[in-house]
């Protein structure tokens, strides 16, 4: 398995994904965002940051820098890709996953651990851990997931929907959706699983720092 | 003869102006005015405090740079070092909170980055006016937003801080901004300008026109038309801050650069000035070639705060590189002058020369002002108050909950989890601990970092006060186990004409540089803030104190959250009845500020250093909280309502019970362990007097048969204020 960790102007979770490779013995490179190639990967993650900002819209930007359009072909023929916090909404905005994210309801930047209940879903990066509740923090002041009534349905009728936000035993409630989103929906992949965007950061919990997040990164070692 | 307003305008005393002429042997120019403004400014030149700050320490086993560079660097062990400073933002973030707090921020994270040093911590000391108060509310939200939104961005983790209410600062709120970087003790870079005939390159943000007169702004008093300030504040830029970081780090990372400044109060004057006199030399600058946002005269050049900019000195030869890199980062990098032999500032225009101006003539030849002081008429009896006047409480319950409901012991959580605390995942004590703990991954080894005061013992005591300010850092850091070594200040005052403002400012640092004497902890870098004075009222004198330490063992550290159920709870240390001057019980219940304050025992402090340094390094310890605000009822609450686990302690209480358990005694730690007979040891080989109090069980804080609260309505007591300002 190699990884590419994508290097977008305002990127600052770029080394914190490394680490979390490194520590999982995922041997990882960054790819700056004007290369127009990703050659010989295994999996592509966009890390979390500010991408140019984010004055305009999380990610609005960045969709246009030329190394997505690498991303684009590359998810397209199957390889893995995984965007995490800035990362996702930079793949809801280039059209690889359904959806967007808006502020969070309160309008703060919200960084709290969060419990997250792992779904059934076609996610390349969640299998064999269904029904598990992982513990991770979230960092973000956009990650109130939204979609349309009829997307929620094309979500929920392909099992796209890959964690909620949760108690620490599971229960999908209201109190525990801290930044409002549709369904307490914490993470979503597309259609053939491959595609996986997730607000909290599972980097963040792995080695000396917590084991729950080193669930997502083994499905790398697969 | 110069109209007086155009010397107000300036910021520049009559007295100031004839000094000039008497230097230059004619008139000023406007141009030479407008430097003198800003270099002669007090927050530029220090010229009520240079006298003063003298009297620190600054010297040290650890120290590899002190105070006078952008930032003060610490050893921290193989091979690497630790570059801090804190810093204050005050005047700014009364006007405009979200941008003067964000700038704040900005500016400590280019003083830490530009030694050499990425920035890995930051902290941030708050102090705003009662809750009640009409604008604390809209100041608290944009001073916090401010901080968050620009540590976020960037990427720095704000992991710890103080947060202070209190009247004096009804319309002087106070932004304190601590960053710590680490860095490569053979790769650190100064702010001086060196070799004749290098470049100097101009990188970052276009100039604008914000932010001018910002540092005159900064130096003196508001009056009822503060609004009218607003356009000397600055607006910031994180993303543009994020590049700049990246862009001068890896510039550092290869041999092209002689020396480097930020751009920040009296932005293109004072790095110019600073570093051409660092180096005995001169600079020509053609500033015509600043790229600028606007059309901007030569003086407006020179006087922008326009944020997120650098100058550099470049090796000659190595232009190319410079713009390379900065090209990859999107920036402007130009070449807007060299370095020349000459020991001035020649500035141009359109290829002619606008001014010449000598650079000692504007750093050394500021001028320093020993101002006098006089002891303040409330000092006389504000220590004499007999605290047995004092109705004891008949509902223990009842108090201890109002004061955890009370503005300074509030849950700050809701302001904290504002901040990303654990982007660059190194962070192992996050806020709402004693102390902020790092890991520094290439050694394993940790940082901790803390900021104290409490303004009120300051006022009661200027010298005492400063003390105590610096003993409870000290304490903080050394209850998570680790070794204090340095501090910056952040020397918060009135108005220093007043000579009784000068008294206590001259109070303040006899005490503060007495105490780094006595602890061997010496000063490496700080700021100092006056003229925190609006419309006549001044602020408490609030010298924060930022204390940075080391640990072996960081992963160790304990946090102040309780862990098992039927562990052991110990007293480590002395509980003093009765110190209650300037204490919240004071404060918060009676509405008082006065008293004899608190005694400090600096023997106990080091001993209590080496038996907590030995249990962390040993593991043994499960949490641990020190006694300080509020006393050990306080204490025990905090311990309780970050775990939501309760505890029963039996407290040895001779005589009135809130002598004791709201006494802010300094010299004790309360700690929960599973290895007593370990502990014990240690106890008796560091000589610290070590009591078992209770044990951790149920969930219900109970001390005695005077106290017994669940947790949760603890926690509801505790969150109840900042769930309102929050709203």
């Amino acid at each position: 398995m190699r990884v590419a960790i994508i290097q977008f102007l305002g990127t600052n979770c770029d080394f914190d994904c490394k680490y979390a490779c490194d520590c999982m013995g995922i041997e990882s490179e960054f790819v700056w965002h004007d290369e127009g190639e990703l050659k010989n990967f295994d999996c592509v993650i966009l890390p979390g940051g500010f991408s140019y900002g984010d004055y305009l819209r999380s990610g609005a930007l960045a969709k246009f820098s030329s190394i997505m359009n690498a991303v684009k072909s590359f998810a397209k023929y199957g390889g893995y890709v995984l965007g995490i916090c800035n990362g996702f909404q930079i793949l809801t905005e280039s059209g690889l996953l359904t959806g967007t994210l808006l502020k969070n309801t309160n309008l703060k930047f919200i960084h709290k651990d969060v419990y997250l209940k792992v779904e059934n879903s076609v996610c390349g990066f969640a299998q064999d851990i269904e029904k598990k509740v992982l513990k991770m923090p979230i960092a973000h002041g956009e990650g109130n997931y939204f979609c349309s009534v009829d997307q929620l349905k094309y979500l929920e009728d392909n099992n796209m929907i890959v964690l909620r936000y949760s108690s620490k035993d599971g229960s999908v409630e209201d109190e525990f959706n801290l930044n409002g989103s549709l369904g307490n929906i914490a993470g979503i992949c597309n259609e053939k699983g491959n595609v996986f965007g997730l607000m909290p950061h599972p980097e963040r919990a792995v080695g000396d720092l917590g084991h729950d997040g080193e669930e997502i990164w083994k499905s790398l070692l697969k | 003869m110069v109209l007086k307003s155009e010397l107000e305008a300036r910021g520049l005393k009559i007295e100031e102006y004839e000094l000039l002429k008497k230097k230059l042997n004619r008139e000023p120019t406007d141009i030479e005015l407008d430097i003198a403004g800003a270099m002669w400014s007090e927050h530029c030149s220090y010229k009520s405090s240079k006298l003063h700050l003298k009297k620190f320490p600054t010297t040290g086993k650890y120290v590899v740079i002190g105070p006078g560079e952008n930032a003060g660097v610490v050893d921290v062990g193989d091979g690497f070092v630790a570059a801090f400073k804190m810093e204050s933002h005050n005047h700014p973030s009364f006007i405009e909170p979200y941008q003067g707090a964000a700038t704040g921020v900005g500016g400590i994270l280019r003083d830490v980055f530009t030694m050499g040093a990425r920035p890995v911590l930051n902290l941030d000391a708050l102090f705003f006016g009662h809750p009640d108060y009409e604008k604390t509310k809209f100041l608290v939200d944009g001073v916090v937003r401010g901080v968050g939104d620009y540590g976020n961005c960037v990427g720095v983790p704000t992991v710890g801080g103080q947060t202070t209410f209190d009247e004096c600062y009804n319309t002087n709120n106070l932004v304190n901004a601590f960053t710590l970087g680490i860095g490569k003790k053979d790769n650190i870079f100064l702010g001086v300008a060196k070799g004749v005939g290098n470049p100097v390159f101009y990188v970052g943000s276009k100039t604008g026109r914000d932010g001018i007169h910002g540092a005159t702004m900064a130096s003196s008093s508001f009056d009822e038309n503060y609004e009218e300030e607003r356009p000397a504040v600055q607006v910031g830029d994180p993303f543009t801050e994020k590049l700049l970081l990246e862009a001068c780090l890896e510039l550092m990372s290869r041999d092209v650069i002689e020396g480097i400044q930020d751009m920040g109060a009296a932005g293109l004057t004072s790095s110019s000035f600073e570093m051409a006199e660092r180096g005995k030399v001169g600079l020509n600058l053609y500033l015509d070639r600043v790229p600028v946002r606007e059309k901007m005269t030569p003086n407006e050049i020179m006087l922008s705060e326009s944020q997120e900019r650098m100058l550099i000195i470049a090796k000659k030869g190595k232009e190319d590189e410079v713009k390379k890199i900065f090209d990859k980062w999107s920036l402007d990098a130009e070449v807007i002058g060299e370095v020349i032999e000459d020991k001035s500032i020649k500035l141009f225009w359109d290829n002619n020369l606008v001014a010449d101006i000598d650079v000692s003539l504007m750093v050394d030849n500021a001028p320093v002002y020993n101002r006098p002081t006089k002891k303040p008429e409330y000092i006389k009896d504000i220590e004499n108050f007999d605290f047995e006047t004092l109705k004891e409480p008949d509902d223990y319950n009842g108090v201890l909950l109002k004061l955890l409901s009370s503005p300074d012991l509030s849950s700050k959580h809701l302001l904290y989890e504002q901040y990303d605390s654990t982007v660059q995942t190194n962070t192992i004590l996050k806020p709402g601990s004693d102390a902020a703990v790092i890991r520094i991954k290439e050694t394993g080894k940790g940082i901790s970092a803390t900021t104290d005061v409490n303004p009120r013992y300051v006022y009661i005591n200027p010298y005492k006060g400063t003390r105590l300010a610096f003993i409870e850092a000290y304490r903080n850091l050394i209850t998570v186990g680790s070794k204090p070594i340095a501090i910056t200040d952040c020397l918060n005052f009135g108005n220093p004409e007043n000579p009784e403002i000068m008294w206590q400012f001259a109070k303040a640092t006899d005490g503060l540089a007495d105490i780094c004497k006595d602890m061997d902890v010496p000063v490496v870098s700080g700021n100092v803030s006056f003229y925190n004075e609006t419309a006549g009222s001044n602020i408490y004198p609030t010298p924060t104190v930022g204390m940075v330490g080391i640990m072996n063992k960081p992963l160790n550290a304990p946090s102040v959250s309780l862990k098992n159920e039927n562990s052991f709870v110990y007293l480590a240390g002395v509980i003093k009845d009765g110190e209650l001057g300037g204490s919240m019980y004071l404060k918060w219940i009676f509405d008082k500020v006065c008293g004899k304050l608190p005694s400090i025992n600096e023997e106990l402090h080091k001993n209590l250093y080496m038996f907590m340094n030995s249990c962390v390094d040993a593991n043994i310890i499960n949490a641990a909280h020190d006694v300080s605000d509020g006393g050990i009822a306080v204490c025990l609450a905090e311990m309780c309502m970050a775990s939501g686990l309760g505890v029963e302690v039996n407290l040895l209480i001779h005589e009135r019970v809130d002598f004791y358990l709201f006494s802010e005694t300094q010299g004790a730690v309360v700690i929960e362990t599973s290895n007593a007979r370990k502990l014990e040891e240690n106890a008796d080989k560091f000589d610290i007097p070590l009591l078992k109090i209770g044990v951790v069980k149920g969930n219900s804080l109970k001390i005695n048969n005077v106290v017994d609260i669940e947790v949760e309505k603890l926690r509801k007591e505790n969150n109840r204020l900042f769930e309102k300002l929050f709203k």
